[in-house]
């Protein structure tokens, strides 16, 4: 987590302005996934008005939870599922009427899909073959290709003679070696060992650079996704919930999802009590406190999202809080202390602090944090609720 | 001392108990073999009179035509009703993979009936139905009946490969620029090749040596098994073992290219584990 957070103060500073002028290379506008149910009737809404826009030279991380939808994305841009409604651009071109062959876009797929039949050589010649490059050319550069994912000597193998690590990696050299314009990679390391991944992640990062391909990148690991990503897109049951450079989506989570999903937080949910100025009184069920916020008006359902780092006690009551708990478990992990404190309606707040900051055993604390910490998320359960008041018959 | 004892006698038992069931395997054989080399020309040939090798040489002389037109015929049967069982069947068997349809499930129970029905209520079937239809038997009916039979095991067969198959296969490689045609001949058909030969080499067996549903609609063609049935009746002529003896040889010699194969790859997996090993 640490070092995910220290490459996004090196990434603030360049990435988040020049988007607009970059160059669209996949664009998703209003894109619908409705798959039939098994009988035929019925449905199942799997990927629900997605808009979203990658772009050259992007690695852009498609990141949720099982079954949200990502897969199915990467399947509608490489033409293997058809959108149910919405248009996907390539390159800004609609690549609706295109068939999987027809598109300049290449995928890794979850489980590999290596021909088992083919050695490693023509596994990764497969492309250049079906576009006629002639027989010489082919060998120089599937050379190539293996040696750049450091597979030389490779060739005569056949993918059952070969670890998952490299065939891997020989699924990535198949891919690339079309030079698409755009790689899909659903999950490549998915069923690697820690080790293996933490270095594949790596080279995935220094192909994608070295390359200038745009990436878009399937993942289920929230990390992972933080260290190797420019942009990272959250979905949850089909909705695309935010998207964002890792340093946004991480400090200024939009929905609960977003907050919950990217590192450990605590969740206050509450209403807004009184607004006065910026202060914003909010109770929740285990008392109130007050925040600092604009265009929240009384009565609104609201949540505020505080990292287990930024969580301050004390053991006198602290002007501005009401929040009491009972110091419930410590550990350590590493170096870290991670305590739980409960509060009266049940809930348990994480705190982390470094080792030999410890909490009085089972003693009463206060628990408030600093103004800029807490983060105001607007209920999504609440707008709906406004929208649906609005609406007149 | 007593454990050694013990030892050895399974030993022993075992061996001799090898030995007597490769004995009934291959006995049959052997007599079939030594009587095509019998040089007695009285019915019903089978007190042994020196060799020869008389017989051989009348096969070819004109004198057993009409056994060696038989056994023509139950190659050009036995070949065609293969290649038809055989597409026929790798269709089916990839369809029904591949598709859900209503009713899917019946089709799929109702494949095992023609295999476990006796073979001649089939044969009764068909002669019913050619006789209904009027169709003239012969040529063209033992081929459609040995069609009809071989399909399911066809595919059984390829059914059996289908199930270690991985779908995405297919995929990648029109992601990676090839037609549905391309990929059917570069990727399905290669990856499912163990299945369909197997299936192929199942109805070619089945097609050779039927007899039962055969002998239902052939009309007045002979095919091998056909004329040697018939030829029972008056013993079998010892042609018919120099017959059958080149067929042997010539399966043997088949058998030998094919497991030579499959002994090489045997041997390559034997030291991939080696490799691991170390
Ligand atoms: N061919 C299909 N027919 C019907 N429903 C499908 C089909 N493929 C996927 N689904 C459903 O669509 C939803 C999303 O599936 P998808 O494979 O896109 O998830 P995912 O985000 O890739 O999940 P994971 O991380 O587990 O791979 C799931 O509920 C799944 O059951
Ligand atoms: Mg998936």
């Amino acid at each position: 987590m640490k070092r995910a957070k220290k490459r996004f103060e090196a990434n603030k500073l360049g990435v988040m302005s020049v988007e607009e002028t970059r160059k669209k290379m996949v664009e998703m506008i209003g894109v619908n996934k409705i798959y039939a149910d098994h009988d035929g009737h019925g449905s199942n809404h799997v990927v629900k008005d997605l808009n979203l826009s990658v772009y050259e030279g992007e690695f852009l991380t498609l990141l949720g939870s099982s079954g949200c939808g990502k897969t199915t994305t990467l399947r509608m841009v490489a033409g293997f599922e058809e959108a149910t409604s919405g248009t996907i651009h390539v390159e800004g071109e609609s690549v609706g009427s295109k068939e999987p062959f027809e598109r300049d876009v290449n995928t890794v797929f979850q489980s590999y899909a290596l021909f088992p039949h083919m050695t490693v050589h023509d596994n990764v010649a497969y492309g250049l073959k079906m576009k006629k490059v002639k027989k010489p050319e082919i060998k120089k550069r599937v050379e190539e290709m293996l040696e750049l994912v450091q597979l030389g000597g490779f060739e005569k193998r056949y993918p059952s003679q070969l670890s998952g690590g490299q065939k891997q990696r020989v699924a990535i050299a198949r891919a690339l070696i079309n030079q698409p314009k755009v790689l899909l990679l659903d999950e490549p390391l998915g069923a690697l060992d820690l080790k293996l991944r933490k270095q594949m992640q790596i080279e995935l990062k220094r192909l994608q650079k070295k390359l200038n391909i745009t990436f878009i990148y399937v993942t289920h690991d929230q990390e992972e996704a933080l260290i190797m990503s420019d942009r990272i897109a959250i979905m949850d049951s089909g909705v695309l919930q935010q998207v964002g450079d890792p340093t946004d989506i991480y400090e200024n989570p939009k929905t609960k999802f977003v907050a919950t999903f990217i590192g450990e937080t605590n969740l206050f949910e509450g209403s807004v009590a009184e607004v006065s100025g910026d202060a914003i009184g909010i109770t929740v069920e285990s008392g109130g406190f007050t925040v600092k916020g604009a265009n929240f008006a009384a009565g609104e359902l609201i949540t505020v999202s505080v990292q287990p780092e930024k969580m301050l006690y004390s053991a006198t009551p602290v002007p501005g809080f009401a929040l009491q708990g009972l110091v419930k478990d410590q550990v350590y992990v590493g170096s870290i202390l991670k305590t739980i404190v409960v509060l009266s309606d049940g809930q348990e707040v994480k705190i982390e602090r470094l080792a030999g900051q410890e909490l009085p055993k089972n003693g009463l604390v206060y628990l408030f944090w600093n103004d800029a910490d807490a983060k105001l998320i607007r209920d999504m359960d609440s707008v709906v609720y406004e929208a649906a008041e609005n609406v007149t018959l | 001392m007593n454990k050694k004892l013990k030892k050895r006698i399974f030993k022993v038992s075992g061996t001799s108990f090898c030995a007597l069931v490769y004995a009934f395997l291959f006995l049959p054989i052997v007599v079939i073999v030594t009587n095509s080399f019998n040089a007695t020309t009285t019915k019903p040939y089978q007190t042994w009179k020196g060799f020869t090798f008389d017989w051989y040489v009348r096969l070819f002389d004109g004198s057993n035509a009409s056994l060696l037109d038989s056994f023509k015929n139950t190659i050009i049967i036995a070949v065609t009703s293969t290649l038809l069982a055989t597409v026929i069947g790798t269709l089916a068997a990839v369809g029904m993979y591949r598709y859900t349809f209503r009713g899917k499930s019946v089709i799929d129970g109702m494949l095992y009936i023609p295999v476990v029905i006796p073979e001649i209520v089939i044969g009764i079937a068909l002669l019913t139905i050619f006789a209904l239809v009027n169709v003239p038997r012969g040529m063209l009916t033992l081929i459609l009946s040995h069609v009809s039979f071989s399909i399911p095991f066809v595919i059984f067969n390829v059914r059996a490969r289908l199930a270690g198959y991985d779908n995405s296969i297919e995929e990648a490689s029109m992601d990676l620029g090839a037609g549905r045609i391309g990929t059917l001949l570069r990727i399905t058909l290669p990856v499912l090749t163990p299945g369909i030969l197997g299936g192929a080499l199942l109805a070619f067996t089945l097609s050779i040596d039927d007899v039962i549903i055969s002998k239902f609609v052939a009309g007045n063609t002979y095919t091998f098994p056909l004329k040697v049935w018939d030829s029972i009746k008056s013993g079998v002529s010892p042609a018919v073992n120099a017959l059958s003896t080149l067929i042997l040889i010539g399966t043997i010699v088949f058998v030998v290219l094919t497991q030579s194969n499959l002994l090489k790859s045997e041997k390559r997996k034997s030291f991939k584990k080696k490799r691991k090993a170390r």
